[in-house]
């Protein structure tokens, strides 16, 4: 969780700055998600992620360097630099793509959880969407296909109250997105998004039950995100009011986690801040490789459009 | 059975050599399944799966329900993570319910992971009038894929092509649409019985001629050729070249007929307007201007939806007449 906090914090500086190019959709707020839900997965199991990708990519174990790289548009990016924040992946770690069109992911989630079953894997596939892409048709027809086939797929919910700028009031006539499980014949769960011991243990329940071939589960996460749709600005927005953040900021699952790890004696203060300073300095580290990489050169262009049968 | 009757070459129908691809892919392929709609108990509403579900069983062939965005989002999952799916898009009209899938999804995968992706996924897909099936089971809607940098596009005039297309689509490690064609099931030509590849990228001169060069896109490639007699008449010595893969595109051999012929008309069933013909037209006289006797003529059907009665059918659909009528223009007679 500290590790994307704080990527995702010097990502949003950068871009401030204009260092990083293009738009960011920064995670901070829903780090308890993504941590809670990978803590069960290897690099053989799949996920599909969001333009909010980064914190999926770091908690499936994205590396700074490349990732800073690839959000820098350099040649050592995780996709050379030809996909950027919208599009970071990396197929050797299961990580099967942030992606640009919102509710993009989840057919193709389905579709390497129909493959784990076809190749008669133990692997899962888990589908990252929020709230404002469980309107969109490739949620539904995701959803119907994954349950009809009994496929080893986990769709989780980010409920952060807000597709883009619109209200979750807004934009759906619903409160538990996980209702619409009960339309495709699984199970749905709700759980606190900002408690990273409860995303935990319910996204267990759902991954062994998908392991165990039984089928798709569609899991809720209630969270927040602390910053604008795109970029780090966070309170004055007109869609949202700065106390509905604050009530948000005082639970959040960082803070909540060390305190409780402190009281039950798992760690200390000073512990923790060592953690920090190690991740500060991968952080340091990260953004330096970046930095020091080279932009691809124009003849890359044309490389991976196809595959030529060359090594990529 | 005498010698001769065993030389006897086998001629089977473009729906038969559709079949016998797919057969011939899934037994090469362990990793290759077909999911679509209708593609099991009913063997397709075309017929072109006939028997498959009883030969491979359930776990390589699976009806899916109708959801479009379902199936290629499926393909996209699956082919990313080690299978090589042969997916079944029942119309090729249906592609607007699945073009996310297709164009944000599909096609760029690879490219934006930086080559991290590789996507061995074949799409057959249906198109075509001439059924009186109306506006939205009817179109030729190949220039919307071709568009799309990652993908692939062939269009098979014939059986053999069918199967070889196929074969060579289901090979490939990209994602390949082949467009079949509704008003070709029935036709028949010699089909050799063991899989072979007709390889995508490369057009075919299927006769030579020295007047004239009509390149044609799919099922026009038929119409071209009907038209060849008529105009023989004429006095006009015709080439026809069957273009059967639009991307890739094989320029050379477009180029090269036009060279020897100083002429063309490019022929397409789909809307005339924003067409496939505009772009082998425009490469046409960037690479043979100096080459050309005459402006280059386009068929293709006229700028509405497929309309449903046969009256109005009948006149849309480009047609050998069509192409006759174009070539004369063509050549001031």
């Amino acid at each position: 969780m500290v590790r994307i906090r704080r990527f995702e914090e010097e990502a949003g500086k950068l871009m401030e700055d204009g260092k990083i190019p293009g738009a960011l959709h920064l995670y901070v707020g829903q780090e308890a998600v993504a941590s809670g839900v990978m803590e069960h997965l290897s690099n053989q199991d799949q996920i599909t992620s969001t333009h909010r990708g980064h914190g999926h990519l770091i908690a499936k174990g994205g590396e700074f360097d490349r990732m800073f790289a690839e959000l820098f548009g350099r040649s050592t990016g995780y996709c050379k630099g030809k996909g950027g924040s919208m599009h970071i992946s990396n197929i050797a770690l299961g990580m099967l793509g942030a992606n640009g069109i919102v509710g993009g992911g989840p057919p193709i989630a389905m579709g390497a959880a129909f493959s784990n079953k076809f190749r008669k894997t133990k692997d899962v596939a888990v589908a990252f969407f929020g709230d404002g892409a469980s309107n969109e048709g490739s949620f539904h027809e995701a959803a119907n296909m994954a349950a009809l086939f009994k496929l080893p797929c986990v769709f989780v919910c980010e409920n952060n109250g807000y597709g883009e700028y619109t209200s979750q009031a807004n934009h759906q006539a619903i409160v538990d997105v996980a209702d619409r499980a009960a339309g495709y014949g699984m199970p749905g769960v709700v759980v606190d998004g900002m408690d990273v011991i409860a995303v935990y243990e319910a996204a267990g329940a759902a991954i062994k039950r998908a392991r165990s071939g039984q089928g798709p589960t569609l899991l809720e996460c209630k969270t927040y995100r602390y910053y604008d749709h795109v970029g780090v600005r966070g309170m004055g927005l007109t869609y949202r009011t700065d106390e509905e953040l604050e009530i948000w900021q005082k639970r959040d699952a960082i803070q909540a986690f060390e305190k409780q790890l402190v009281k039950m004696k798992v760690t200390t203060k000073k512990k923790i801040e060592n953690v920090y300073a190690r991740v500060n300095k991968d952080i340091e580290a990260g953004i330096k490789f970046a930095e020091d990489s080279p932009f691809p050169e124009p003849a890359d262009l044309l490389d991976d459009v196809y595959n030529t049968g060359g090594a990529s | 059975m005498s010698e001769a009757k065993k030389q006897e070459p086998r001629k089977l129908p473009y729906v038969a050599a559709i079949t016998e691809g797919v057969r011939q892919v899934l037994q090469e392929q362990d990793n290759a399944f077909v999911a679509g709609e209708d593609v099991g108990e009913a063997g397709s509403v075309f017929g072109y799966y006939q028997g498959l579900l009883k030969e491979f069983g359930p776990e390589r062939i699976y009806d899916t329900p109708i959801s479009e965005k379902g199936i290629i989002g499926l393909g996209v999952g699956a082919s990313a993570t080690g299978c090589r799916p042969i997916l079944d898009l029942m119309f090729m009209d249906f592609l607007g319910e699945c073009m996310d899938e297709v164009a944000n999804q599909m096609a760029k995968m690879r490219f934006m992971f930086g080559g991290g992706a590789t996507l061995p996924v074949t799409v057959l897909t249906m198109s075509g009038a001439g059924m009186n099936l109306a506006a939205q089971h009817s179109q030729s809607l190949e220039a919307w894929l071709a568009h799309l940098p990652g993908v692939k596009v062939v269009m098979p005039s014939n059986a053999y092509d069918a199967k070889g297309l196929i074969i060579a689509a289901a090979r490939d490690d990209n994602p390949v649409f082949v467009v079949l064609n509704k008003l070709s099931l029935a036709m028949a030509c010699e089909v050799p019985e063991e899989p072979y590849e007709v390889p995508i990228g490369k057009a075919e001169v299927i006769r030579e001629g020295k007047d004239l060069s009509i390149i044609a896109v799919g099922r026009m490639v038929n119409e071209a050729m009907a038209a060849v007699k008529p105009l023989a008449e004429l006095g006009v010595d015709a080439e026809v070249i069957d273009v059967r893969s639009i991307q890739p595109f094989d320029t050379e051999t477009v180029v090269n007929s036009m060279k020897k012929t100083h002429r063309a008309v490019v022929v397409h069933e789909a809307v005339r307007f924003g067409g496939f013909g505009g772009e082998i037209v425009a490469q046409l006289q960037e690479l043979a201007f100096d080459y050309l006797d005459a402006p280059i003529a386009r068929v293709g059907a006229p700028f509405s939806p497929v309309p449903f009665s046969p009256a109005l059918e009948k006149v849309y659909v480009p047609n050998a007449q069509s192409i006759v009528a174009e070539v004369k223009k063509t050549l001031g007679l």
